[in-house]
């Protein structure tokens, strides 16, 4: 077994009502910076685990995103990295 | 007929969803622990408001995971009643015994306050002794009560009568600026496809004495008396 270091974002699903995202964006454009179209708040959960190899990592941080990490009804997940500890 | 009512830990209202049931309309109410596996034989459930597990990663949803809720799902495949209210009806939403969830308000403002509801349906456990249409006052108190789905979920629960509640204005209409979080055709309470499952943001357990202002919440508790007689 090996230790690997997963990163997971969570992000709220596109097309629903990001009030955070808005917030901020509102923020960015008060502060000066006019070229923001738009801002998405979502979560970043680094996760540490012993798989045997990457592939199994994976398959086991997405069944975590499935069953607990992310709401199916209302976000979106991407599991964007995958290192050896 | 007893009622059970769950404390999580972070749970606030569950001592409230006792006193309503045993004071205001005379039933066993059986306090269960979230570790619990045994439902001690209570007819009916109760998940209260509150803040369970500190609303960690989403509001309900590692309240879902607690041992008790495999009994509570169990106790509702089987038809039985459950009532979510508040954190109840997020994890009631998480647990997946109701459609859709529960997002942070649109305006990110914790709100604590009346609101006047709209009964859709009475073809619910908890409100078949209501009257359609019927205005009810009672107060919410939550920062995560936007309802979300999506539109052919949304539009399958108004066809299947599955909307129960609607945030309206002193004169029924559902208008935005009725509605206190931004949730999605101003629904504040759905029920499951047999209304035996009802969520609901708005606390009735704090609508039941003259002094805080309104007993209109005693309809969802007292429709549970029909299955004392059935």
């Amino acid at each position: 077994m090996t230790r690997f270091t997963v990163s997971v974002k969570i992000v709220p699903r596109h097309g629903l009502l990001d009030p955070q995202g808005k917030a901020v964006t509102d923020a960015l454009h008060t502060l000066g910076f006019a070229s923001v179209r738009d801002v998405h708040v979502g979560r970043l959960l680094v996760i540490e685990l012993e798989a045997a190899d990457t592939a199994a990592a994976q398959a086991k941080v997405r069944e975590m995103c499935e069953r607990l990490l992310a709401n199916p009804v209302t976000e979106d997940f991407v599991i964007a990295e995958i290192a050896k500890a | 007929m007893k009622v059970g009512v769950v404390t999580f830990p972070g749970s606030n209202c569950d001592e409230d969803a006792l006193l309503a049931i045993r004071e205001h309309v005379h039933l066993e109410a059986v306090p269960l622990w979230h570790k619990d596996h045994d439902l001690q034989g209570v007819d009916v459930v109760i998940l209260p408001g509150g803040f369970s597990y500190g609303d960690y990663l989403r509001a309900g949803a590692i309240a879902r995971f607690a041992p008790i809720m495999q009994e509570i799902a169990a106790h509702a495949k089987r038809g039985g009643p459950v009532i979510g209210i508040c954190n109840g009806f997020q994890i009631a939403c998480e647990a997946g015994l109701l459609p859709g969830g529960l997002l942070r308000n649109d305006h990110l403002q914790f709100r604590s306050m009346p609101v006047t509801l709209r009964v859709e349906s009475t073809a619910t456990v908890f409100t078949r002794e209501a009257s359609a249409g019927a205005l009810l006052t009672m107060p919410i108190a939550h920062g995560d009560g936007r309802y979300s789905a999506d539109a052919a979920t949304l539009d399958r629960l108004e066809g299947e009568g599955q909307v129960v509640f609607r945030y309206v204005d002193a004169t029924g209409h559902p208008t935005s600026a009725a509605n206190p979080n931004g949730s999605l055709r101003n629904i504040a309470g759905v029920s499951n496809a047999s209304g035996t499952v009802v969520g609901l943001m708005p606390h009735p357990e704090r609508a039941l004495d003259p002094l805080l202002g309104s007993t209109d919440g005693l309809v969802l508790f007292r429709s549970l008396l029909a299955l004392t007689k059935a």
